[in-house]
Order: structure tokens, then sequence, then C-alpha cells
């Protein structure tokens, strides 16, 4: 590759101004940023902050509302991720796209196969190898081209996925969160393969949480905050400190119900507590308290564990070591029924395809969990004339705006009503530990007021409540207790008084805790 | 660390369960009777076999794809009745053109209908199941007509010392071995099975692909209609009946996933041996003929469950880790 003779003030890629909304809420608020050809250009963010919508842009995945960008000077608008990777985009995902049941070289080369002849459409096999080796090489992944690409390794497959990126000759490559999945020995790869794409003239827009490794790989940085770009210069001009600033800065609005005063003293047994609840490759040695009356707030970046461990404390996916208990009872791992009969439960994060049944009404929605306590006891018969009150109490309570909650399906509910009727069907159940996992996900401001308001009367009932939240100002306006994950660990744990977005946040990112 | 392993190694073992389970089957019916392991039984069995195995090679690029083609039987059935009322007396080569035609025109429907409008395809053949039992019914007013003497003659000819009617299904093996490991055609159907969305994004032609699957689909279905034809001299109102679900069984045996993405060529035509063997080895042993169909019930319920077990163990192996999993490093 020649790009020194074209080195010139052109940058490789310029953005400029995107804008980006769903649906009502932007994401996007004008970003702008360049990066030169051979140059590395770490991204960190907050989540929510805007990295993946823009790196989802230049990829051609989604398209901008408004703004342009350009690449080596000339005008790049890509109708979709093909036409991206034409151009010279080379976009690595967290979550890979690497097919299993095909082998390393049919991956690397799929529907680009070299042919026998221009005619024919046969396979040139002996030429697929060749190509498939040199890419290979030129990243070291070290393995025969026809294995399977599931007998991969995590980090094999990353460096499948980069030498996917330079066989479509990429200009740009986006690596969005790379080191994730892989072992130290793994990372260290991956960064030295870093330099050398960088020093062979490739861009790399390298997105991670990963605070040190961007300070140590960047020759420039860009900050991003709810949407907007809060710093973009070179690296020598930023220290870790300055960097978290810039990533937080951000004052708690009035969003959150009043602080519930002081904290009632604790009663002895825990409601739920966790000892050393490991299971390989997702948690490691987990041990958690949640009392009477409690809210604890689980904070964690993406791919830190903290959906993952809420699965496995209600049930959902196993564990290996550890034990869960349940008001001092000690419950066995997957066993989904005795944690709702010991008064469990969950919200999931993903309400569309796991929480609601979206073509059927908030009624039937609301009653599933609870049909049997609405049942008659000897044939099972469902008690409508006992449910359907209930039901209607139930919606006034939650403010249901709802023309009529037994015909209009869930689908037609805004947001933060569908996210109601998933609360009201674990209320309806009478639970004493509620698990919830990102309670206010697409809910807007308004109602999202309401959700939090209702979740401080609980606890007022003498409900428990173990909060799962990316967003830290929602776990600091509403928990007794924060505790951090980071890599499948708890790595720290605040009480109210400690309380502090940029500590947390630090903790968050796999910094020593500094209180 | 070690258990993992322990499951990589199962995991690769339940891979060759198709074969394992045929040969164990076999031994079987070699202790329980003589007359299994003689070359003109073991014969029978692969010329017993032939039609499924044209049959079952299509339902497996399908399959692949994740998707099913319940409307097989309806294709053998319709591409029997034409041959037999169209072509009667024409050269052999003009009625394997014809059924396989019938068959190629009938998938591709299928296919406009999968990818054009979206309908899912256990719905859009299980339609055009009953469509094409149907119309087959209609042009032969519902009876029974015999096959040429010539196609009969197919049925019972060899060449080289080999029965007709294998070297048929020998060239659909060879067609199927050709797309799916000469051509991109074969990544591109493994792919879309195993990742819909991903093979999108990585601009796999999916809508031709798919389409493509089901125009094989009904052609290899055409001409294993034809075949059955010339082995059984007539075609009657239940030609062809509840074919569909021995050729899904017979792939499903043979180690190709219903949720696609997994599965080879050779697969199939194990599973439509085992399924004949079992057959052939109940006569054999004079079993009840009421038992057939029980005991091939209870091999497909095996292989099923043991392709479970296989998907469960694929999954346990893939599963996404936060954690890498090295020993713990402070």
């Amino acid at each position: 590759m020649s790009m020194n003779s074209t080195m010139t003030n052109t940058p490789r890629l310029r953005v400029d101004g995107l804008t980006k909304s769903f649906s009502t809420v932007r994401v996007l608020h004008g970003v702008s940023f360049e990066i030169g050809a051979g140059e590395v250009l770490g991204i960190v963010g907050e989540n929510g902050s805007g990295k993946s919508t823009t790196m989802n842009i230049i990829a051609g995945v989604l398209a901008p509302d408004e703004g342009a960008m350009a690449l080596d000077g000339h005008k790049f608008a890509p109708a979709d991720r093909r036409a991206a990777e034409k151009a010279g985009i080379a976009f690595i995902q967290q979550e890979l796209t690497i097919f299993p049941n095909l082998s390393v070289e049919e991956n690397l080369l799929l529907g680009r196969a070299p042919r026998v002849s221009g005619a024919l459409p046969f396979i040139y096999r002996k030429q697929r190898r060749r190509q498939a080796m040199e890419f290979m090489q030129a990243v070291g992944l070290d393995v025969n081209t026809g294995t399977p690409a599931s007998r991969l390794s995590p980090g094999e497959r990353q460096l499948l996925e980069i030498a996917r990126g330079l066989s479509i000759d990429a200009r740009v490559m986006i690596l969005d969160e790379p080191t994730t999945s892989l072992t130290s020995k793994e990372t260290e790869r991956l960064f030295a393969l870093t330099r050398r794409l960088k020093a062979s003239g490739i861009a790399i827009l390298y997105v991670s949480h990963v605070l040190n490794d961007v300070l140590q790989l960047s020759d420039k940085l860009l900050v991003m905050r709810d949407g907007r770009v809060t710093f973009h210069g070179p690296r020598a001009d930023m220290s870790p400190e300055r960097l978290i600033v810039a990533m937080v800065g951000r004052s708690i609005d009035a969003l959150f119900p009043p602080s519930r005063g002081t904290v009632s003293k604790r009663e002895e047994t825990p409601v739920l507590e966790l000892r050393g609840v490991s299971e390989p490759g997702i948690v490691e040695g987990i041990n958690l308290k949640v009392t009477v009356s409690e809210i604890v707030g689980i904070f964690g970046l993406m791919g830190s564990g903290r959906s993952e461990l809420a699965r496995i404390v209600f049930g959902l996916d196993p564990h290996r070591q550890g034990q869960i208990r349940v008001n001092g009872a000690s419950l066995i791992s997957g066993d989904l029924s005795a944690r709702l009969r010991s008064g469990m439960a969950f919200l999931t994060e993903d309400r569309r395809h796991e929480g609601l049944m979206m073509d059927a009404s908030a009624s039937e929605n609301m009653s599933l969990a609870a049909l049997r306590s609405f049942s008659s006891s000897i044939y099972g018969r469902l008690q409508t004339a006992r449910l359907k009150p209930a039901l209607k109490a139930m919606a006034g309570q939650l403010r249901l705006k709802c023309d009529n909650i037994e015909i209009a399906p869930v689908r037609s509910l805004s947001g933060g009503n569908q996210q109601k009727v998933v609360i009201g069907r674990w209320l309806l159940c009478q639970p004493k530990l509620l698990i919830l996992d990102e309670p206010t996900r697409g809910v807007d401001v308004g109602a999202r007021e309401e959700i939090y308001a209702m979740l401080a009367k609980l606890v007022a009932q003498g409900k428990s409540i173990l909060v799962i939240s990316s967003e830290i100002e929602e776990l600091i306006g509403l928990c007794d207790r924060i505790v951090v994950m980071h890599r499948g660990c708890i790595v720290s744990e605040f009480s109210r008084m400690e309380f502090d977005q940029k500590t947390i946040l630090s903790a968050a990112f796999g910094r020593a805790k500094a209180v | 660390m070690k258990t993992e392993s322990i499951v990589q190694i199962l995991n690769r073992v339940l891979r060759w369960s198709p074969l394992l389970f045929l040969c164990v089957v076999a031994i079987v019916f070699t202790i329980l009777t003589r007359r299994f392991f003689t070359i003109s039984n073991i014969q029978a069995i692969f010329v017993q076999s032939s039609w499924l195995a044209l049959v079952a090679l299509g339902m497996n690029f399908v399959l692949l794809t994740a998707g099913v083609d319940l409307s097989v039987g309806a294709i053998m059935y319709l591409a029997a009745v034409t041959v037999s009322l169209a072509v009667p007396t024409a050269p052999v080569w003009v009625v394997v053109l014809v059924a396989m035609l019938v068959g190629a025109v009938f998938g591709s429907a299928n296919g406009l209908f999968i990818v054009r409008l979206g309908i899912p395809p256990f719905i859009a053949t299980l339609a055009t199941a009953f469509i094409g039992r149907g119309l087959g019914l209609f042009f032969s007013a519902a009876q029974a007509l015999d096959a040429g003497a010539r196609l009969a003659a197919v049925g019972r000819g060899s060449w080289l010392g080999i029965p007709v009617v294998i070297w048929f299904a020998a060239a659909g093996l060879l067609v199927s071995l050709t797309l799916m490991r000469a051509l991109e055609f074969g990544s591109f159907v493994q792919a879309i099975g195993a990742d819909h969305e991903g093979a999108r994004r990585a601009g796999v032609p999916i809508t031709r692909v798919t389409w493509s699957v089901y125009v094989l689909a009904g052609a290899f279905a055409g001409i294993g209609g034809l075949i059955s034809l010339a082995q059984t001299a007539s075609v009657s109102p239940a030609f062809g009946l509840n074919a569909e679900f021995l050729a899904i069984s017979a792939a499903v045996l043979g180690g190709t996933s219903l949720f696609g993405g997994r599965g080879n060529v050779w697969g199939p035509i194990v599973g439509v041996v085992l399924i004949t063997t079992v057959q052939d080895g109940m006569a054999l042993i004079n079993a009840n003929p009421y038992a057939y169909p029980v005991t091939t019930g209870i091999v497909i319920f095996i292989a099923v469950a043991l392709d479970s077990l296989r998907s469960s163990l694929t999954a346990r192996v893939e599963r996404k880790r936060i954690r890498a999993l090295e020993p713990a490093s402070a």
C-alpha cells in the first residue's frame, strides 16, 4: 500500500454535524470529527452517549437525519452496510458477525470467493486458501483455514473479523469494544495488531470502555456525552481525570423522588443474599445482600455482567458455584418456580421480546403471573369476577394511560405504559423482592417519574428492590446502596453517603476505587 | 476448563451419531436374521431408498436455510400424474425433464410466496401442498393411473450392473455435493440458516438463495416422484402421501438441524438408508406390519432427541462470555 504518497491534509474520514433521532428522542446533536490516515482515534463516552449510533452511521447501518461525511475528500453516504464496506469501512462489532458453521476461510471471503474462471461459478479452493492465509497471517491468526469458526476462541474470532476487514481493503476500521471477551494475552496481541494496521495507513476508530487501553493506543481522542462531542483533540491534552469529567459532568435533574429520608434500621436476615456466586465465563465470586425495604442498585457498563447476574439470581440461567438465599432459604440454581413461590419477581430489560405479549391486552398481560391466585382451588377455573376488579384497581394504581385495558393491545401503548403493565403484572403477585433490569429503558420522562415514585412507595411498604441500570443518575436518585460490576465481578460498593457520579463511573471502568 | 472439553468431545462424537446409529441397527438385524446381511438385500435397501433419497436431498437445502417444505409429497404426486397423462410413451429423458420441470415450477411458486410475500415457509408450503394434491386429483379424476411400459422398464432396469434408480439417486447426490461444496451457494445456504440477519449484513443474496432452495426441493421431489412411479408402475391418489415427513425425518436423522445452518449432504442419505433398513429388517424378521410405523416413529424420536442434545451442547460451547475463561488473574 502506498498510503504515504497520498498523505495530504485531506482527512481519511470527516464527519460533519450528524444528527439522529429515534421516534421522538434525539440521540445525536450535531456530531463532528475527523481522523487522518494511519491515526487511531479513541472514542469514549457513557452508555447512551451516542457512540454506537455514530459508528452505525459510519458503517452504513443507520442513516443520519442531517449531516454529511467525506471519505478521503469524497462525499460518503453509504446506502447500507454493504455499500460502506465497498467504500472501505470495516466495522468490527462487539457482537461479531462470524458464522460458526462455516470454516475460517469461508467466513473470511464469504461472497467474494475466487473462482476457477470468469465463466464458471466454481470456487477456486487453492486460491481461496492462499488468500485467506495471507490475511490470517497479517493479523496473526494461526489456525487451519478449514477449521469451523465455532472452534475458535473469542480472541481468534476477533482476529478473523479483523482479517475480514483487511480483505475488503479497509481504509477505516471501527473496533467497537474489541477487548470485552479477550484474555489479557489476546488483548496484547490485539494492541500489537492495531499498531501494525495503523502503520499500514488504516484509520482506526477505537471505541472502548477501558480508558487505559484507549489512552495507551490513541493519537487523538473523542469524548461524547448525551449525543454531543465534549472533547475532540490530541491524546496528549488529556489526563484520565479530565477524561472522566468530560464524560460525566452533568447535573442530576429533579427527576427523582425526594430522598426517602433516614434509612430505617435493617433487620438481620437479608431478603436476598448471594454468597460467592460464580459461573465460568460470566460472573465470578458475587457476594450481595438486599435487606427489607432496601433498594440496591447494580451499576455496570455494557458487558459487565449486570444483566447476566440478574438472570442467574432469578434462575433463568444456571450458576455453578455459590449460594443464592431468599429469606434465609437456599435456592437451587435455575429453579424458577421456587423463586416465584418465594416472592421474587423479575422485570426483563428486553420488554418487547421477553416481557410482554405485544398483541395481547394490558389485562391479559398483567394477569399472567397471578392467574393461580385468581383461580378456584378445586378446578383451577379462572375467577373473572375477582380478577377484573383487581386488574382495574392495578391500572388505576399504576396510572396506566390506556383506553381499554381489556381490548387495546399493549403494542399500541407508549413505552412507559408498556413498562407499567409489566410492573403491574408482578405487583399482582404481591412480590417481596423485585429485580428490575433497566426499568426505564425507552420510557419517557413523565412516566419515569411515576415509576420512580411507585418504586419508592413499594419499599415503604416493606418490599425490597434490586435494580440494574446503565444510567448512573437513576441509581443515585433511587438507591440506598450501589454495587459496581466490572468484567463479571463486583468491584466496589457505595452507600448513599458515598454516592459520587465520578467515583462510581471510575469503578465501572475498572479503575481502582479512589474513595 | 476440563468439563468444557468433555462437552466438545461429546459434541464431536454426536456428529457421527447418525452413521453409528445405522451400524447399530444393521448389526441388530444381522444378528436377528441371516437373510439381512446379503448382497441382494443390501442392494434392495438402496433401490428402495433411492426415491426418498432424492426428495430428502432437496428437502435438505430448505432445512439448512431454516425453512421447511411440506409440499414435496404433493409435488411427487403432481409430477407422477403429469408424466402419466401427458407423456406416457415419450423417451425417458423427456419424461425426466417434464417431471423435473413440474417440480421446479411448483417449487419456484413456493419460493415466491416465501421471499416475495413473506409468508412463513411452514404455512406457505402447507397451503401449496393442498393445492398440489388437489390439482393432481383433478387431472387424474382421482383415478389410479398406470405408468408407461418404458418407464416401468426404468424402474427395473440396470446399467453397468447397478439398478438405474440408484444412478438417479447418485446423480442427485452429485448435484447436491457440487452445489454445497464447489459453489459459494453452499456457504450462502449455511450462512442464511445460521444467522439470517448476519447473512444479510454480510451481503449474502438472501432472496435469490432462499428462492433457489425451494426450486431445488421441488425439482428433486419431481424426480423422486418419477422414480417412485417407475418402481410402483402406477400412481394412486395416495401416491407420495406423507413423503414430506419421511424426507424431513431422514434429513434430521442424518444430522440436519430443523433450526437451520447445520447439516451436510451425506446426512440425509444416511437417514434415508436408516429408515429403509428398519423397514426392510422388520419385513425380514416377519414382524407384524403394524409395528413398522411404530418402529420408524421410535427411530425418528431417538434421532430427534440426539439432535436436540447436540443443539444444547453446541449452544453451551458457543455461549456468549463476559469474562475470558482463564485462570483468575488478580
